[in-house]
């Protein structure tokens, strides 16, 4: 189990518990431009959310208006029942790693124990417990031998580990992640995965943003898909189609089943040129030998889904 | 004979203001060239010069005029580049000119001020007197005990502002302190180093103190003794030289600069050796908002 210890008294969502995260209306951007547009979303305790979208569809920025740095420009975002400005909660961050200034003459060490900043915020050091749940942390993501390192002389996922490092070191109850999986290998994907949900499992409420439809996206059990606005919310089975995703990403991909998960064929343009009809979005995996070296072993093909958008699925 | 110097109490004087302005100014450089303000040193001194300039003809304190008037336009910087979408560095150009052109307007209108300011110019660490002295000491020994105490908070929030925001650092405090501090440091030490060279003093330590090390208490430590060997040494050296205390100290400086970053690109391709520290494409980007 790789989550803080002190995480383990949490349970399960009680059904009558208030929102962790709630959007009512919601426009915000930068700068007066608007990137996202009346937005409504309810987090609740224990949820593990992924913002699927294409890039500037506003997924950072939904996550940035829950960190209180985006410019909210109508509706109302509390975060615990508070006005996300006015509050001091159990939250982790983890950005992007582009966002991150690597010139900064920070080590591994002091990256991670940011994360305890406010915990006895006017005291110029830490104190002996609190350096140990820091070198407990980097121990269990396995990042506690580059402890004395510049950040800079990391790899890609040593880096994603330090930034979530900082993160979990300050105990938290809602997990805020922006592209978790980007620019690190598979072996580090899946261990990050396999962390959040042991993490989620421990009570923690999480919500990510994703491009990895296949890797990422299908194995949470709620998938939000954004495009300026929100176009679907729900579970994978139910987010994850063709009608769907023609809407948010503007682009045909079928979709099909195997060994009973949804997925994505990325190959669109394969599909297309080789039958030269473009028109009819290709959605089921057909019995046309010629289509098959595309996926292998196919083992169920669903049903062209609804035509109806289930738009702003409440499911709470 | 080396000792020489140090029985004149104007020159003891000045090796004590070198010592705090230096040290004072290498500390807070860290948090200026890690915010990406490199040239706000350069450009805030400029501006409290308009502040001096309306103090004096206000018959106001010329230390707390000056100092509301730097903290003002420290804070107008601050805040036109957060809301709107203006880079530090081109908020510092537009600020601190207009600034300092009050101060050459109202000067103009009578010539008789031009004397009056002309140390504020050049610098006269050897004309330091008692009050400027203690002025020093203060603002020194409230930047010092603020870097210690809130040492976490300033580290965060320069960091990764938004961030240390949402974590509960409360970055707005945070910002509005420094530029105080950042207003008392430009006042006290333009009387040692002058307007003109008042840049070269919070850049160049931080900046040879982030080449020696990766982190950042130790580039804290580093620049503030850096600071403080180059001022002391830069004193020093100008009365056996005979040449401009301000000067003196720059160069100084930019001579320990050029020998830090030889010694670490030797020291980056020697065989089997792992480059710690920055080499200087990963320095901290300097603002461009050069006034002169």
């Amino acid at each position: 189990m790789l989550h803080p210890p002190e995480l383990a008294h949490l349970h399960r969502p009680d059904p009558n518990a208030r929102p962790v995260v709630e959007l009512q209306g919601v426009t915000a951007g930068y700068n007066g431009s608007r990137v996202l547009q009346d937005v409504d979303l309810r987090v609740m305790p224990g949820d593990f959310v992924g913002l699927l979208g294409p890039s500037g569809s506003g997924k950072t920025t939904l996550l940035r208006t829950v960190l209180g740095a985006a410019q909210v420009q109508a509706g109302d975002v509390r975060v615990y029942d508070k006005p996300v400005r006015s509050r001091r909660n159990r939250a982790g961050y983890v950005p992007q790693l582009e966002t991150i200034d690597w010139n900064f003459p920070v080590t591994v060490e002091e990256a991670v124990m940011m994360g305890r900043t406010m915990s006895n915020a006017l005291f110029p050091w830490f104190r002996k417990q609190e350096r140990e749940l820091a070198y407990d942390m980097m121990e269990r993501l396995g990042i506690a031998s580059l402890a004395k390192r510049h950040i800079r002389q990391l790899s890609g996922g040593q880096q994603q580990r330090v930034f979530l490092a900082r993160a979990l070191v300050s105990s938290p109850e809602l997990l805020l992640l922006d592209e978790p999986t980007s620019g690190v290998d598979v072996k580090t994907r899946d261990d990050v995965m396999h962390l959040l949900h042991d993490l989620n499992h421990a009570g923690v409420t999480i919500i990510l943003t994703t491009h990895e439809i296949n890797a990422v996206a299908v194995h949470l059990p709620r998938i939000v898909c954004l495009n300026g606005s929100i176009v679907a919310d729900g579970p994978p089975h139910r987010v994850i189609a063709p009608h769907i995703l023609r809407e948010v990403y503007g682009a045909e991909m079928p979709v099909i089943q195997y060994q009973g998960m949804t997925m994505v064929a990325e190959s669109a343009h394969f599909w297309i040129d080789r039958n030269g009809d473009d028109a009819e979005p290709l959605a089921t995996v057909p019995d046309d030998s010629h289509r098959q070296p595309v996926i292998s072993h196919v083992h169920t093909a669903p049903d062209n889904v609804p035509a109806h958008h289930h738009h702003q699925d409440e499911n709470d | 004979m080396l000792l020489e110097p140090f029985e004149f109490g104007f020159f003891v004087r000045a090796i004590i203001a070198a010592c705090l302005v230096g040290g004072l100014c290498g500390l807070m450089g860290v948090y200026i060239v890690l915010r990406g303000m490199s040239y706000i040193g350069h450009g805030l001194s400029h501006a409290i010069f308009g502040g001096a300039v309306v103090s004096w003809i206000m018959s106001i304190n010329f230390f707390v005029g000056a100092t509301l008037w730097g903290f003002l336009s420290a804070l107008l910087i601050a805040w036109t580049t957060r809301k709107n979408p203006i880079g530090s560095d081109a908020a510092i150009g537009i600020i601190t000119t207009a600034s300092f052109a009050l101060g050459i307007a109202i000067i103009s209108r009578s010539q008789s001020f031009t004397r009056d300011f002309e140390a504020s110019l050049w610098g006269s660490v050897l004309g330091v007197d008692n009050e400027e002295l203690i002025a020093i000491a203060v603002v020194a020994a409230i930047v010092a005990i603020v870097f210690f105490v809130a040492y976490k908070l300033f580290l965060f929030a320069t960091f990764d502002p938004d961030v240390a925001q949402f974590y509960g650092v409360p970055t707005a405090w945070v910002d509005t302190l420094f530029s105080l501090l950042l207003a008392g440091t430009i006042v006290v030490s333009m009387q040692v180093l002058g307007v003109t060279m008042i840049a070269a003093a919070v850049v160049i330590p931080p900046i040879v103190a982030r080449l020696l090390t990766d982190s950042f208490r130790k580039m804290a430590l580093l620049s503030t003794g850096i600071g403080v060997i180059c001022a002391v040494a830069g004193i020093y050296i100008s009365y056996f030289v005979d040449v401009s205390s301000g000067a003196s100290v720059v160069l100084i400086s930019a001579t320990l600069f050029v020998a830090v970053l030889a010694w670490s690109k030797i020291r980056s391709r020697w065989p089997g050796s792992t480059q710690s520290a920055a080499s200087l494409s990963q320095l901290p980007r300097e603002s461009g908002g050069a006034i002169d």
